[in-house]
């Protein structure tokens, strides 16, 4: 399994080389990456079937508890199916729509990057993994969205979409590392055993609840829903992609994933169902006001996300098998109807369905396409679709609550929605009179309107079959939503019962609703006037927020003079000493303890002070180079007096060459100039002491601190026993810590090259300014 | 700073200077020195004849660029911790002479990672100094 | 007497704190100098100062006999001594390149704050 997930990354990496090439005729090569990695899962199918399980094991970095780790079942081969699947359908698609774009090479990097991030994230059986290949999605999407990097807006459309999803990642990890603390294991696989532990934590609440912004960013659940119309920037092959059948379904596919692990409880499942409820209605009615086809489809989108999320909310076997089979028959007719808009926009470069009308006469295939795709999406017998609201519908009844009716009564609204928007979107554009303007369209190449077709098919042929579909590809899937074995029998004719009625009625309020709904601009505007309310607006608003306080911190912290900094960063720092000082309690000092004073040590101190009050009030150089060569001296015999004589010879010769040094060039430089006023001064003394006085402080308050003299004591001990050396200094120098000596003299190497090099590679051209 | 005394001082200075920091380099292990402390003073042992007479001639006598001893310093205190690998010893063990060998006492890889210090120390210390003298 | 050292760091940081708040870049260099003088100090006050017991075992014996100055943090300021030359070095040469170029020793002179990147 990691071949799939690493095909997709190596090969983009290869088109950074391979660029120019990919644009000639030897793209038609791009497309056979997903057909493989199709045909690979497809040969999973019939064992996956049967219950199998595959594992795959890479370490990766053990010792964290991080490995690439990857497992297939139901779940996870679904997903995978559909995201080399309707891959396959895209990048044939995208080829040919792209054909001749100046970053051609640039998209199918991104994309063939998306694809493998998807399959890592669908495939992963360890949540750091996930959590990798969860981010890499939310990066490859944002080079996809703002494709069209020319365009403002869709530059910040992809900036939304990174901010949203982005955050949404923090808070999932957050959750996801709390959950594997307390499991105590991050492989997926084994913390389905630990459902019953994590479920009574008290911290549970707070996992669950990470883990839904980080889904319900991704799916686009109100209120994160809105960077998902926003992404509609992206070239349709994108949309058709990422939100159709992959990116938006990661979400469910985690809710899905966690549900034998985190799921069954009341505060998932009311949470789920408000969630998704809300989101489901709310957007499918919003989708009634667009007129733009992506705004339709966009909208529905997160509809039948919000349907996904109510679906696992309710949590009830027939509930999960009705989402295994939805995520299914979304994700072929969505893709379809993205596809079919893109032709349409390609064609008459419009995607106004106000004006839009008749393309039936001119696009024939496409409008097939289409028509299975809305009809597939309303729900009419013999379709997929069908199957899908029925089992919706079957969930929502058996719910054994006594909300049931109301449950049924938001899903039969939403449906009837999306009914009409799938009719909007899919029928619209080709029914009625073909303006003039629009006569001399001529259909694309079949390479554009083949793709769409095949899936749209596939969503009529599944439905004529659905027992085998069912079997094959749902069955296991919603086994490992549920956790427990369910009982999965697709038909096409229930019976004539009351889920068959409620269908019947939807799909006629839906047709009702599509023929008196008259999409306009001005009703849009009308929506428009609460956009001030919209959680985007609220979003925005918090963006502007921030920028405006970062600009407002960086005006007044970063005035861009060194000084200033280092006056806020050493009162900060003294303000914490202090503080820490304070809070350890008063200094006892023990005379007792201490070597007796000598009068040579008070001559060099005495002279060490005079030396430094000469360098803080100097007005020529000399004087400073010369009172810092005393300093240095004076360093130098308080070593000697304090039996460090390694030391002393060190900083002897060290101050000899430093003086060497500064009197080779600060000759050059100029004399000092008071600028500063007298009050500047004052305050900068006050600040300087205080610093001096809390780092005495602190070297008192250690000095009697009782310490260990363990590291020392074995250094001396063993510097004879063990290294042959006497002078422990020295041991300890090249042979105790040797690796730290010989990092040291590389430190030192690099000072020199760097002396070297500022010095004879001159910048010849600034110095000619 | 030319001057006749300080030039013929430094004639006879030199070959003692370096003589004494190889001195403190070998017994390092035993007394207060070492390869910091060595190449420091030999670095001071060539500054001061640069001092006396001109960095170019210094520069002669050294033969080769200061910065060359950089890479040399360096694989010699690398080598001499690779050796025991040869011994199937972890990298950093000390290895030792059994007998001692007469006025430098007993010798080991320690001994020769502390000359590729004092080289290292001699090249960084020269480069940075003759760089800015020469640039001058 | 520690006390005396005590009162030398505290000096030394002091006078270090004050020059890297000045304009000067000769005094941030000298500032920067002192500073390192300052940890050196306080680096050796933290292990148990000695007099007269410098850590070198006597010729005629394997092991210590007597107390003997503790020698980590010497062998850590011998290394810090050491690199601190390299870095002053390396500062000097920068100050050189910066005051061939500016010809100006006035560290406001370096920096055009630029309102229109805020």
């Amino acid at each position: 399994m990691l071949f799939t997930v690493l095909a997709g990354l190596i090969t983009s990496s290869l088109l950074i080389p391979f660029g120019k090439l990919i644009k000639t005729k030897w793209s038609i090569l791009l497309p056979f990456i997903p057909v493989v990695l199709f045909l690979f899962y497809v040969m999973h199918v019939p064992s996956i079937a049967e219950g199998t399980n595959f594992v795959q094991r890479v370490n990766w970095v053990p010792s964290l508890g991080v490995n690439l780790d990857f497992r297939l079942d139901g779940l996870s081969l679904l997903f995978a199916l559909l995201i080399t699947g309707v891959g396959t359908a895209i990048f044939f698609y995208g080829r040919t729509y792209l054909k001749g774009h100046i970053y051609f090479d640039r998209f199918f990097g991104y994309l063939l990057l998306f694809m493998s991030a998807m399959l890592g994230v669908v495939l992963a059986d360890n949540i750091l993994t996930l959590f990798i290949f969860w981010e890499l999605t939310s990066i490859s999407s944002f080079f996809l969205i703002g494709f069209n990097n020319d365009d403002k807006s869709s530059r910040d459309s992809a900036l939304t979409a990174l901010s949203i999803t982005g955050l949404g990642g923090f808070f999932l990890l957050a959750g996801l590392i709390l959950a594997g603390n307390i499991a105590g294991t991050f492989v997926i696989s084994e913390l389905f055993m630990k459902h019953e532990v994590l479920t009574i934590h008290p911290l549970y609440p707070l996992i669950i609840g990470l883990l839904f912004i980080g889904a319900f960013t991704k799916s686009a659940q109100f209120p994160f829903h809105f960077w998902l119309p926003g992404a509609m920037k992206a070239p349709t092959p994108v949309s058709a992609y990422l939100h159709s059948a992959t990116m938006v379904k990661a979400g469910i596919y985690l809710l899905a994933r966690f549900t034998p692990i985190l799921g069954g409880t009341d505060l998932w499942s009311i949470s789920l169902m408000v969630v998704g409820g809300f989101t489901m209605i709310f957007a499918a009615v919003h989708a009634l006001f667009r007129i733009d086809l992506k705004g339709i489809l966009a909208y529905s989108t997160i509809s039948a996300l919000g349907v996904l999320t109510f679906l696992l909310g309710l949590g009830t076997p027939a509930a999960i098998i009705a989402a295994s089979v939805f995520i299914l028959v979304h994700a072929l007719y969505k893709a379809t109807l993205f596809m079919v808009t893109g032709i349409i926009d390609h064609e008459t470069h419009t995607r106004d369905i106000s004006v839009l009308s008749g393309l039936r006469k001119v696009l024939p295939p496409v409008f097939v396409a289409a028509l299975l795709a809305a009809l597939s999406s309303a729900g009419l017998p013999l379709t997929f679709g069908f199957i899908g609201k029925d089992l919706i519908y079957e969930a929502t009844l058996h719910f054994n609550e006594n909300w049931t009716i109301w449950l049924t009564l938001l899903a039969v609204l939403t449906n009837v929605g999306l009914v009409a928007a799938g009719f909007m979107a899919g029928i619209k554009p080709f029914a009625g009179k073909l303006p003039s303007a629009f006569s001399n369209i001529h259909l694309p190449y079949p390479s554009l309107w083949i793709p769409p077709l095949v899936l749209a098919i596939f969503g009529l042929a599944f439905g004529l079959v659905p027992g085998i579909i069912g079997n094959y590809f749902n069955h296991q899937t919603a086994n490992a939503i549920a956790g427990i074995e369910t009982d999965m029998h697709l038909k096409i004719w229930h019976g004539f019962n009351l889920v068959l009625i409620l269908s019947m009625a939807t799909l006629l309020a839906g047709t009702l609703l599509y023929v008196v709904n008259k999409p306009s601009s001005s009703k849009l505007q009308m929506l428009a006037r609460f956009d001030g309310l919209s959680p985007q607006a609220i979003f925005r608003r918090l963006a502007r927020g921030l920028k405006d306080f970062a600009l407002f911190f960086t005006r007044r912290f970063h005035n861009g003079y060194l000084r200033a900094y280092h006056l806020k960063i050493i009162l900060f720092a003294e303000l914490l000493l202090a503080y820490k000082l304070w809070l350890s309690g008063p200094i006892s000092i023990d005379f007792d303890s201490l070597t007796p004073l000598s009068w040579y040590e008070v001559v060099i101190v005495a002279i060490l002070i005079g030396a430094l009050y000469i360098i803080v009030s100097a007005k020529s150089r000399l004087a400073s180079v010369v009172s810092t060569s005393v300093i240095g001296y004076c360093m130098c015999l308080m070593f000697v007096f304090y039996s460090a004589p390694d030391l002393a010879m060190t900083q002897f010769t060290i101050d000899t060459l430093t003086t060497v040094l500064f009197v080779l060039v600060l000759y050059k430089l100029p004399g000092f100039i008071n600028f500063t006023s007298k009050t500047v001064l004052m305050r900068d003394a006050l600040v300087a002491l205080g610093f001096g006085a809390i780092l005495s402080l602190i070297a008192l308050r250690v000095l009697f601190e009782p310490n260990t003299t363990e590291i020392s004591n074995f250094y001396g001990e063993n510097a004879y026993l063990l290294a042959k050396g006497k002078n422990v200094v020295n041991v300890i120098l090249v042979d105790f810590r040797v690796a730290d000596t010989l990092f040291e003299t590389v430190v030192l190497s690099i000072a020199a090259l760097g002396v070297y090099s500022l010095i004879r590679l001159r910048l010849k051209s600034s110095e000619k300014e | 700073m030319k001057s006749a005394i300080l030039q013929t001082a430094t004639r006879y200075l030199l070959p003692i200077l370096l003589l004494f920091s190889f001195f403190l380099l070998l017994r390092g292990h035993y007394f207060p020195g070492g390869g910091f402390v060595g190449g420091l003073v030999a670095s001071i042992a060539f500054v001061l004849h640069s001092l006396a007479n001109g960095t170019a001639s210094t520069m002669k006598i050294l033969g080769y660029k200061p910065i060359s001893l950089i890479p040399i310093g360096l694989a010699i205190s690398t080598v001499s911790i690779m050796l025991p690998m040869l011994f199937n010893l972890p990298p950093m063990t000390g290895l030792w002479f059994e007998e001692p060998i007469p006025v430098i006492g007993m010798i080991g890889s320690a001994l020769f990672f502390d000359l590729g210090v004092y080289l290292v120390v001699i090249g960084v210390v020269l480069t940075i100094l003759f760089t800015i003298a020469l640039d001058e | 007497m520690e006390l005396l050292l005590v009162l030398v760091l505290g000096l030394l940081y002091a006078a270090g704190v004050y020059l890297i708040l000045r304009r000067s870049l000769v005094k941030l260099l000298l500032g920067i100098m002192l500073l390192g003088n300052g940890t050196n100090v306080l680096i050796f006050l933290l292990g148990k100062i000695t007099k007269g017991s410098p850590p070198v075992i006597d010729e005629s014996y394997k092991v210590f006999q007597d107390i003997y100055a503790d020698p980590i943090p010497q062998a850590l300021i011998l290394t810090a001594i050491v690199i601190s030359f390299a870095l002053t070095s390396f500062a000097i040469v920068l100050l050189k390149r910066v005051y061939a170029l500016v010809n100006s020793d006035d560290l406001d002179d370096l920096n055009t704050p630029e309102e229109e990147d805020l």
